[in-house]
């Protein structure tokens, strides 16, 4: 019986995978034939990169059942970090030009052009190093002050913990924004000139785009940390990290060492916290510390509730939806629209934002446990022989 | 014939400014049920969860198999062999059994095919059941998850703590005849119960708790037949 069962799940990640596969490759197809200009491509790079930010939240509050609320906070410590360490040092005194130039002369990218070559075929190489080095260093930093904060904050639970996390996010916020530090983060100012994902499209000599891959690039990358983060909740350390969130008490007496696990689970969340930070600025091609405020942390928490608390699938999607609501398909209402003469009432600047609350009342009213639930893509795609199910359930009744 | 397994000396356990257990002292045999009665807040719990390393003791030695555990975490006393089984069940609700009992094992790095064998031979329901969610289990095979999580650590000394609660009588009597069978397989398991008729039928020894003191101890039969005892505990 456990084989079939194995092997029933074994089926559903191959069509889960597929799916992603497919999705991935339109992008790629569409990106090249379609007007580079459209919605469509800011929302699958924005959406891919707040899945990932939607997972790693998830990992702590729906699979660890640490109420945090930092999430912004540590993807402004990874966009700084991608950011200050990814500036052409060419490109630092424009930048850092109130400040009369960094404190900092090294780049990632530079270093690897260094050994590659700048041009060409190098310079590809360079590039791709480069970012992945920085990025992986975003979510270092993140990781290494998630660890230093959640060394007191750890302790605290439910509301307290979520309190203290959501206070930590906004001092950075502040710190980073101080313009004694503005050698290096050229405080309240932006920081811009790093390689973002247009980078990442294909150009000849003269600068001509031969080959768009700047929409895939995004969804790679989130897709990689994503696939890690479902490999570490399916190891013996997911479980625990889930015996936690169901029943500390049981967590301990089975010996789970809390504290540990509590830790690790924070730490590595704020990694990918970092990661996406990174990618954010990516997208945003730019970097300023007062975009990563506590509403952005609301927005990806939204994000999981819709998607479903305890659903890595469910943030995925719900992540699109999110995105693709708020950037696109409600844009409409923001504008005055005119059918003949008839001018359509209420359509003005604002009312998006007024259809987007009553759309997540409706969502939070009759979906309480979200898209998902706690299910997975794969779980939808088993075959169940709904009528024994069904019994098995009613025999465990009876038995009460 | 037998070796002591777990020595208490003058345990002593505060909760704040409340004295709870007022230093007790007891021993474990190798291969016993030893169970501890007493009604409410006469310090039963707080001194299995002091054993299991949950709470931290105030004052007293704890020693098992001659090594001194007192005040060290539950992960390094459940890695000795120590397992408690929690007041109340506490089963993982929103995982499945398979994952319940996988989260026994979590200390160790070994197989754990036998193991499973063994609590599903012990427990056929959960093989039954080893897809389910935790939480859609009755009261009873809850508690069968319970006692084969903990099993599933492979413990020396197995703690439960009132493992009748909130159930109906015969699913007591089917629970405490399985406590046995592990006994007999060699598991050693301290007992305590507010269901003092059941735990001293079954019990080898039995200790008589009273606000924080052991007050009376003898054979589970002896017990069984003490007159004050009776009138306390048996309503005879």
């Amino acid at each position: 019986m456990l084989k079939a069962k194995d092997k029933e799940a074994r089926r559903g990640n191959l069509i889960t995978f597929a799916i992603v596969l497919v999705l991935t490759l339109v992008t790629m197809v569409l990106e090249n034939v379609m007007s580079p200009g459209s919605l469509l491509f800011t929302v699958i790079k924005k959406g891919a990169v707040y899945s990932l930010v939607a997972v790693s939240m998830n990992l702590l509050n729906g699979f660890t059942g640490l109420f945090s609320l930092g999430q912004a906070g540590f993807m402004l410590l990874g966009a700084y970090a991608y950011a200050i360490f990814m500036i052409p040092d060419a490109a630092r005194d424009s930048v850092y030009y109130l400040f009369e130039g960094s404190s900092i002369h090294f780049s990632f990218q530079e270093m690897f052009q260094h050994l590659f070559g700048a041009t060409g075929f190098g310079g590809g190489v360079s590039l791709v190093l480069g970012v992945l080095v920085a990025i992986i260093f975003a979510g270092l930093i993140a990781a290494f002050f998630a660890y230093l904060i959640g060394l007191p904050v750890l302790r605290l639970k439910s509301d307290y913990l979520a309190i203290a996390t959501l206070g930590f996010a906004e001092i950075l916020r502040a710190i980073f924004q101080w313009q004694t530090l503005g050698k290096v983060t050229n405080g309240a100012n932006i920081l811009k000139g790093y390689p973002t994902f247009a980078d990442f499209n294909i150009t000849n000599a003269s600068g001509k785009v031969l080959f768009r891959l700047s929409a895939v690039v995004p969804i790679l990358l989130a897709g990689i940390c994503i696939f890690l983060i479902v490999l570490l909740i399916n190891s013996s350390y997911g479980r625990a990290f889930k015996a936690i969130r169901d029943d500390e008490i049981a967590a301990e007496a089975m010996g789970v060492n809390l504290a540990k696990h509590k830790s690790l689970s924070f730490v590595i969340s704020s990694f990918f916290a970092g990661v996406s930070g990174a990618l954010f600025a990516m997208f945003a091609t730019t970097v300023q510390a007062k975009v990563f405020t506590s509403a952005m942390t609301y927005e990806i928490l939204l994000i999981v509730v819709i998607g479903g608390i305890g659903s890595v699938s469910g943030s995925c999607i719900a992540s699109f939806l999110y995105i693709a609501c708020s950037e696109w398909w409600l844009r409409f209402l923001d504008n005055e629209a005119y059918i003949g003469a008839f001018k359509v009432p209420l359509l003005r600047n604002g009312f998006r934002m007024v259809v987007f609350s009553i759309i997540i009342m409706i969502v939070v009213l009759f979906f309480r446990k979200g898209i998902m639930g706690e299910r997975e893509l794969p779980d939808l795609f088993r075959k169940r022989p709904k009528k024994a199910k069904k019994n098995v359930v009613e025999e465990g009744k009876a038995d009460e | 014939m037998s070796e002591t397994i777990l020595k208490i000396e003058d345990l002593q356990v505060h909760y704040g400014g409340i004295e709870a257990v007022k230093g007790i002292s007891f021993d474990v045999q190798e291969g016993q049920i030893v169970t501890l009665i007493g009604s409410n807040g006469a310090g039963k719990s707080s001194t299995l969860r002091t054993i299991s390393g949950l709470v931290k003791p105030s004052g007293g030695k704890i020693t098992f198999h001659g090594e001194d555990i007192t005040g060290k975490d539950p992960t390094q006393i459940v890695t000795q062999g120590v397992t408690l089984v929690p007041e109340g069940r506490r089963i993982f609700p929103d995982m499945t059994v398979l994952e319940n009992l996988k989260i026994g094992a979590y200390l160790r790095k070994d197989d754990l095919s036998e193991d499973l064998e063994w609590v599903y031979s012990l427990f056929p329901r959960l093989k039954e059941r080893s897809w389910q969610a935790g939480g859609t289990l009755s009261g009873g095979e809850q508690q069968m998850l319970a006692v084969g999580r903990a099993l599933m650590s492979r413990p020396k000394l197995l703690m439960m703590d009132e493992p009748s609660l909130g159930l109906a009588p015969l699913v007591v009597r089917d629970i405490f005849s399985i406590i046995q069978e592990i006994n007999k397989q060699g598991v050693t398991i301290l007992l305590i119960e507010q269901n003092a008729n059941m735990a001293l039928k079954i019990a080898d020894v039995g200790y008589v708790l009273e606000t924080g003191r052991i007050t009376l101890t003898g054979s589970g039969e002896e017990l069984l037949t003490n007159d004050a005892v009776r009138a306390a505990y048996l309503g005879a």
